[in-house]
């Protein structure tokens, strides 16, 4: 029971930076950002690849800044180009795919044997005993959460912001929309990129596929913990969901690897199931209600 | 002083939707002047404005701001000193945000160089209730509402503040009361008033009341197929009664009045 508890807390830490990714694209910008299963693999790939040069920190820095690099491309062609957001996305998604081949050095996959990452360096501080590796991902998730928190009541947050609520009114108060479109998708990509690098110094490996519908499971669980947290109220709370959202799908998950309650081959339909449903909810609410009246009144 | 200089805009040129929107026009626009604008759909009033605004650039001509060429600038650019509102109360807005977190967006205008990273202080917190409490709506007491909750009448209020929280240039009101009740259309249009002649705002507004359009500013256009047909300043304007206003438009329109958003009452 430990053991699924800890790899749930470890994993959902990791993982809820791609669903606060997901969060600034998504919701506060309203754009699907399909880059973030390109990007993850990007982020995975330079963080072990550095890791095996030597430079497990530098490694970290190194993919959150492939991360942004990433973002800018998708940004830049759909905000210069006139690229469609979601076709940005994948066209991205595409060529990163062999930018991450290139930066695992033409394999596809690369694990880290002997050499440190920042988990065994933080291992010998002590700090947390057996639980070290749920520590350090936890401050660094806690971090992210924190910095996104402010960053997004500063002017250029709000900008951000409103960006995604009314686009007129953006321009209307002398920002460049596309200005603010760019930096969001840079700091949601960094995100996902360091989402990655904490993910490949952890289980001391890349794999070329690993990103694999990370995007789908990121939705999952920002519309687990927003249905958890109540709602959309405020940008604190909508963040902590992310997190939450994220800590009770790899709960479910590893409870489900544990018993095979349900087959695990399965998994990936039932995400795609449960995220399909969660949008939508609102639409299926609203078409239930006319019927039923309709029933009764006719 | 604003001077539009031979500016045409044609949409879907080369196709059988093709429309001269802007003809050639010409506008010198002094300081201070508040001037109404009549004329029929598709007269060209709204493409003059986003011509004005940046929404697209012009095909030809060029536009002038306080000697400032800025026929090549982009929208954004422009509204740092030219402010706009529209008949939808709710595009000037950003629904899921507080009205302090709108009125800070507007008051970015103010450009006091790379500040990107600070937050809304306790000056600019209170400047904002300041202003807000000479709307007399009690917005003042629910800073941190959103905005989507609230009326029509309160957003465009809102939306009137956030456009001359720093004192633009040139405002641009488009039909900004047409799509309120009567008592908030009043309210809006008392605001606008007092708004423009605390801060001498050089004001273009469109409007389809007649009678509204002679009470209101020092100088009246009249425009028809992308040009300005009829000009009439203070003097003139006196000595034109809404009949003889009524019968220049059915000419202008060319067409007999099928128009009935004209209104001749009060």
């Amino acid at each position: 029971m430990q053991q699924i508890i800890q790899t749930a807390l470890l994993l959902g830490c990791i993982y809820s930076l791609v669903t606060l990714a997901l969060f600034i694209s998504y919701r506060v910008l309203d754009i699907a950002d399909l880059t973030t299963d390109g990007c993850f693999v990007l982020g995975m790939a330079v963080s072990v690849s550095l890791a095996r040069a030597g430079h497990p920190v530098l490694a970290v820095f190194g993919a959150m800044l492939a991360g942004c690099g990433a973002g800018f491309i998708t940004a830049f062609l759909q905000t210069r180009l006139g690229v469609p957001s979601i076709l940005a996305g994948i066209v991205t998604n595409t060529g990163l795919y062999t930018v991450n081949l290139m930066a695992m050095g033409w394999s596809s996959n690369l694990t880290l044997l002997k050499q440190e990452t920042i988990y065994t360096m933080f291992r010998f501080t002590g700090i947390g005993g057996t639980w070290y590796q749920v520590v350090l991902s936890a401050a660094a998730a806690l971090l992210c959460m924190a910095a996104v928190r402010w960053f997004m009541s500063t002017r250029l947050g709000l900008s951000i912001r409103a960006t995604g609520d009314n686009r007129d009114m953006v321009s209307a108060s002398s920002i460049n929309p596309k200005f603010t479109v760019t930096v969001g998708l840079m700091a949601a990509n960094m995100m996902t990129g360091l989402s990655g690098a904490l993910a490949g110094q952890m289980q001391k490996s890349a794999d070329i596929n690993a990103g694999n519908s990370i995007v789908v499971i990121g939705l999952a669980c920002l519309i687990i913990g927003e249905t958890v947290m109540q709602g959309r109220k405020s940008i604190g709370r909508n963040i902590l969901a992310c997190l939450l959202g994220n800590i009770i799908y790899r709960m479910i998950y590893a409870i489900i690897l544990q018993t095979r309650f349900i087959p695990i081959e399965c998994l990936k339909l039932m995400t795609a199931v449960i995220v399909a449903l969660a949008i939508a909810a609102p639409s299926m609410k609203e078409q239930a209600g006319v019927w039923m009246r309709a029933r009764k009144e006719i | 002083m604003l001077v539009i200089d031979h500016v045409s805009k044609v949409f879907n040129p080369g196709t059988i939707n093709e429309k001269k929107a802007l003809d050639k026009l010409c506008l010198t626009v002094n300081d201070g002047d508040f001037i109404t604008i009549l004329g029929s759909n598709g007269a060209g009033k709204s493409t003059l404005f986003n011509a004005i605004a940046g929404v697209f650039l012009a095909d030809e001509g060029k536009i002038v701001l306080d000697d400032v060429n800025i026929t090549f600038d982009p929208d954004y650019k422009r509204s740092k000193y030219i402010g706009r509102l529209f008949q939808d109360p709710l595009k000037g807005t950003a629904p899921h945000m507080t009205i302090r977190e709108n009125l800070a967006l507007a008051y970015l205008r103010a450009g006091r160089g790379f500040d990107s990273f600070s937050r809304i202080s306790k000056k600019d917190e209170e400047m904002f209730r300041e202003a807000l409490k000479k709307l007399d709506m009690g917005l003042e007491d629910r800073m941190h509402t959103q905005v989507g909750t609230l009326s029509g009448g309160q957003r465009q209020a809102l939306t009137l503040l956030m456009a001359t929280i720093v004192p633009p240039k040139l405002l641009l009101l488009d039909e900004h009361t047409a799509a309120l009740d009567p008592a908030a259309a009043e309210k809006v249009t008392q605001l606008t008033k007092e708004i423009v002649a605390r801060n001498h705002t050089t004001c273009l507004m469109i409007t389809h009341n007649l009678h509204q359009a002679l009470q209101t500013g020092n100088r009246t256009l009249m425009m028809a197929d992308g040009n300005i047909i009829l000009d009439l300043n203070d003097e003139e304007r006196k000595n034109t009664s809404v009949d003889e206003l009524l019968r220049r438009f059915k000419e202008g329109a060319k067409t007999e009045l099928s128009d009935d958003r004209i209104l001749l009452s009060e």
